[in-house]
């Protein structure tokens, strides 16, 4: 599904990443994780376009998408979420989400502010849509209510919706369960198995151990901008050379 | 989203029925500019409060679109009609074209080169006096008719104005309520997110100031064919500035503060044409006050007023107009 | 006159409005640098150095080196208050605002000096009299050498305050990292006060030292806080010789393209220029990276 292919990261004379490759399966629920400073989010914001990297390649499908400005990827259906999420905070939930829907759409400038017929159908559908992503991450209730009035729990899964609503194949989540209290992180465990059952593919970055040995089929371990293993969540919890970063210096 | 079309045809009700209050002349002239001015801050509200990007140099919009419509009527003779089409679309142009570099820039660059732009501008409404009539002015444009119809008395002209305005509200506020609206607005919250939900922003950006800049260039027409007399001294940088408070103090993203914004900034000069001016000195003030302590403007301030007045009704409002 | 002659001369009228440019360009880069904030209402303390020397010096018949001093610390106290009243009290400074506050503090001190001294342009007389110099074939104005004097040594102090005070490298340190510098203790909104009150008192001057050249009313700071601005945005926004180089090209191509080119379009010239550097090298014509960003 995804593949990263020897990527490298150079800021200033600083290596962020070094040589590292991996492969996502489809349909699997896939966890980066690693102590802090090994690289994830760099990793992550490279993949999603954010980032040019200093060397390396990566593919979406067989596609070679390296380079890539966020804005083309989400058409292919390549989405991603933020450690600390990005609302548009002065607009309602609903159009928050209906923003998702944006390379769905169609309807120009001219079209939009003349309310041409076709538009206004359109519109209509979409707005069903956002509302049925809201009704699946179980934020219904709160369409109307102006994004940056929420609580922090509720932020999450209003990206989430919002991220769905752009119909991805692949969704990269940046530390989900950062900020989420237990009974949220349990609720976001729900909905992960949700999206994947829907036949998203999820990567995650993650510091949630528990979460993360609980809901991802395979585990893509960083440390120091290097890959340190790859494999199941059993694998990794025996991995040696994990248990030594983890415990050994973090 | 309903609240707005409502209001909206409320607004225009009134708009429609208030020459009968004022036995025209001097009031009913002030209100002809403030329609134009109306248009003119709800065009810069589409950049500056939508997409969040601002422009020192809008006037020179409006300055192209008087002028170009001005000349090829009254020197070409062509039909003022026409003119105003032309000068929309090459206006258009330009600014789709000029918008793609300059849209590159940010914050304070942006302002600087938007600001540059307009003072090249009106540099050569000045010196191309061939053409433009220099400092001078241009004077002799006809005006706009229609069968029979001309133009001409502060009644007519009115209504010729306010239904462009109103025009142009209404097209600003479907613009806000639909995909390339929101999609502004998410570029002015998070670029970075909007750009993951796959929104082109470089492109939206410069549509949205080719858009603005059209609209700015038929009331330039307008103002034109309207007042017969142009010169280059209403489209300079001053008057850009003008504009920029008009959207500020009527607050960023809302189309009705945009009209309350240009009311004020027009009756404001009237009112202060006793103590002459003192106009200069309010506006900075105004631009420091409002900024520092009502960054929502006129109209966020109106409507966290009424939420305050009424508590007890549920749901939030919504400021964006 | 010969070619040659009229080209010295054009070069060193250009040069001297220049050096106006870059104390004005350097004004703007080093608020730019403490703060991320373009002053707009620069030009206006570059307007307030000019008109008040003429109201202390004409007016109130003050010693011109009193005039000039006073009017050196009236803008200054000027810059600081619009700085403590108006830019600080800000909660969540976006670029938006910044750049709205101080178009209207520089509206208000525009405004409020119409009011004051009146629409008329004044005059200052020239500081050693009006007797041309004959330097290189070219007639120069002894003022011409005094803009280059003054303009030598404010640049001269600058540097030996940034490289080798304490309070300078302070400011330095905010212009790189403003959280690191606040780690170590620097207080950051006492270096951004300092910043305006450096930056006011070099607008100020540059405001008195071209008056007597040309003229000066309540409007002028419009015109050269943007042509400051153009030369600071040509050295790539750095408090050093780059500003400086900008402002010297500016003036010297300004010149040039009026006497050989069209009077009219003078003043166009620095905005196409302004415009094709954004454009093309936003990051100036001589930065290599950012070396030299104080």
């Amino acid at each position: 599904m995804l593949r990263v292919e020897g990527i490298t990261q150079i800021f200033g004379g600083l290596t962020a990443l070094e040589d590292i490759s991996f492969t996502v399966a489809k349909g699997l629920i896939t966890g980066v994780i690693g102590p802090n400073g090994a690289g994830k989010t760099t990793l992550f914001n490279i993949i999603t376009g954010l980032y040019t990297q200093t060397s390396g390649k990566v593919f979406l499908e067989g596609e070679d998408i390296s380079g890539a400005p966020p804005e083309r990827l989400a058409p292919r259906g390549l989405v991603r979420t933020f450690q600390n999420i990005e609302m548009f905070h002065q607009m309602t939930v609903l159009e928050n989400v209906l923003v998702g829907l944006h390379t769905r759409s169609q309807s120009g400038i001219f079209s939009c502010a003349l309310k041409l017929p076709w538009h206004l159908a359109e519109e209509r559908r979409m707005r069903e849509e956002a509302l049925r992503w809201l009704e699946f991450c179980g934020i219904s209730d709160l369409a109307e209510v102006e994004a940056g009035a929420l609580p922090f729990g509720k932020c999450r899964s209003v990206e989430v919706a919002r991220a769905m609503a752009v119909n991805p194949r692949i969704l990269l989540m940046d530390e989900p369960a950062a900020g989420l209290n237990s009974r949220e992180t349990a609720d976001l465990e729900v909905l992960i198995r949700k999206i994947r059952d829907t036949g998203v593919t999820v990567v995650l970055v993650e510091h949630d151990m528990e979460l993360v040995m609980d809901i991802c089929d395979a585990i893509v371990v960083l440390n120091l901008g290097k890959k340190l293993a790859e494999g199941t969540p059993r694998q990794i919890q025996e991995n040696p050379a994990v248990i030594k970063a983890y415990l050994g210096e973090g | 989203m309903k609240r707005d079309y409502l209001l909206f045809l409320l607004f225009a009700t009134v708009v429609l029925v208030a020459p009968a209050a004022f036995k025209g002349g001097y009031l009913l002239n002030v209100l002809v500019f403030m329609g134009i001015n109306t248009m003119l801050a709800v065009a810069l509200n589409l950049l500056l409060g939508f997409a969040g990007q601002i422009s020192l140099g809008h006037a020179s919009f409006f300055g192209l679109g008087a002028y170009l419509s001005g000349i090829l009527s009254t020197t070409y003779g062509f039909n003022p009609w026409l003119t105003m089409v032309i000068a929309a679309v090459a206006v258009g142009i330009l600014a789709f074209g000029l918008g793609f570099p300059i849209l590159k820039l940010k914050g304070h660059y942006l302002a600087m080169a938007t600001l540059g732009f307009g003072i090249i501008v009106y540099i050569v409404f000045n010196e191309t006096v061939a053409l433009t009539g220099g400092p001078s002015g241009l004077s002799g444009i006809p005006n706009l008719k229609m069968g029979s119809l001309t133009f001409d008395g502060d009644l007519k002209n009115y209504y010729l104005i306010w239904c462009f305005a109103l025009v142009t509200m209404l097209l600003a506020i479907n613009l806000a309520h639909s995909r390339i609206g929101r999609a502004l607005r998410a570029i002015h919250d998070s670029e970075v997110a909007s750009r993951v939900m796959g929104v082109n922003a470089r492109l939206l950006k410069v549509q949205v100031f080719a858009l603005s800049a059209i609209i700015s260039a038929v009331a330039g027409s307008l103002y034109a064919h309207t007042m017969s007399f142009i010169s280059p001294a209403s489209f300079g940088f001053n008057f850009s500035v003008e504009l920029v408070t008009m959207v500020i103090i009527g607050g960023l993203g809302s189309i009705f503060g945009s009209f309350l914004g240009a009311a004020l900034l027009t009756i404001l000069p009237e009112l202060l044409r006793v103590v002459q001016d003192y106009d200069i000195v309010v506006y900075g003030l105004l631009l420091i006050v409002m900024t520092m302590y009502m960054p929502k403007g006129l109209a966020g301030g109106i409507a966290s007023l009424a939420r305050r007045l009424r508590p007890a009704k549920k749901g939030v409002v919504d400021a964006q107009g | 006159m010969d070619l040659l002659q009229q080209l010295t001369q054009y070069a060193f009228s250009g040069l001297s409005t220049g050096a106006i440019y870059a104390l004005i360009g350097l004004g703007f880069a080093i608020i730019y640098n403490a703060t991320g904030i373009i002053n707009f209402a620069q030009g206006e303390f570059v307007m307030l150095g000019g008109v008040l020397t003429h109201f202390f010096l004409i007016v109130l018949k003050l010693p011109a080196g009193v005039a000039m001093g006073g009017a050196v610390i009236a803008t200054t106290v000027i810059g600081a208050l619009f700085e403590r009243l108006t830019i600080r009290p800000l909660k969540r400074p976006t670029p938006l605002s910044l750049v709205i506050i101080t178009i209207g503090g520089s509206i208000f001190i525009r405004g409020v000096a119409m009011l004051v001294w009146g629409k008329d342009t004044q005059s200052l007389p020239p500081f050693s009299g009006e007797e041309p110099i004959t330097l290189a074939g070219a007639t120069v104005m002894p003022q011409h050498l005094w803009i280059f004097g003054i303009t030598l040594l404010v640049i001269a102090a600058n540097k030996f305050f940034f490289y080798y005070t304490i309070r300078g490298k302070a400011m330095r340190a905010c212009s790189f990292n403003r959280t690191a510098a606040s780690l170590v203790g620097i207080d950051v909104r006492k270096m951004v006060l300092l910043s305006f009150v450096i930056s006011s008192a070099m607008g100020a001057m540059a405001g008195i030292i071209i008056a007597p050249l040309t003229m000066t009313a309540y409007d002028v700071g419009v015109m050269l806080g943007l042509k400051g601005f153009c030369a600071a945005i040509i050295g790539g926004m750095s408090s050093g010789f780059g500003t400086v180089l900008g402002g010297l090209l500016l003036g010297l191509l300004e010149s040039l393209g009026a006497g050989l080119i069209s009077s009219g379009y003078k003043d166009a010239i620095a905005f196409i220029i302004l415009l094709l550097i954004l454009f093309i090298r936003p990051q100036g014509l001589f930065s290599k990276a950012q070396t030299e960003r104080v």
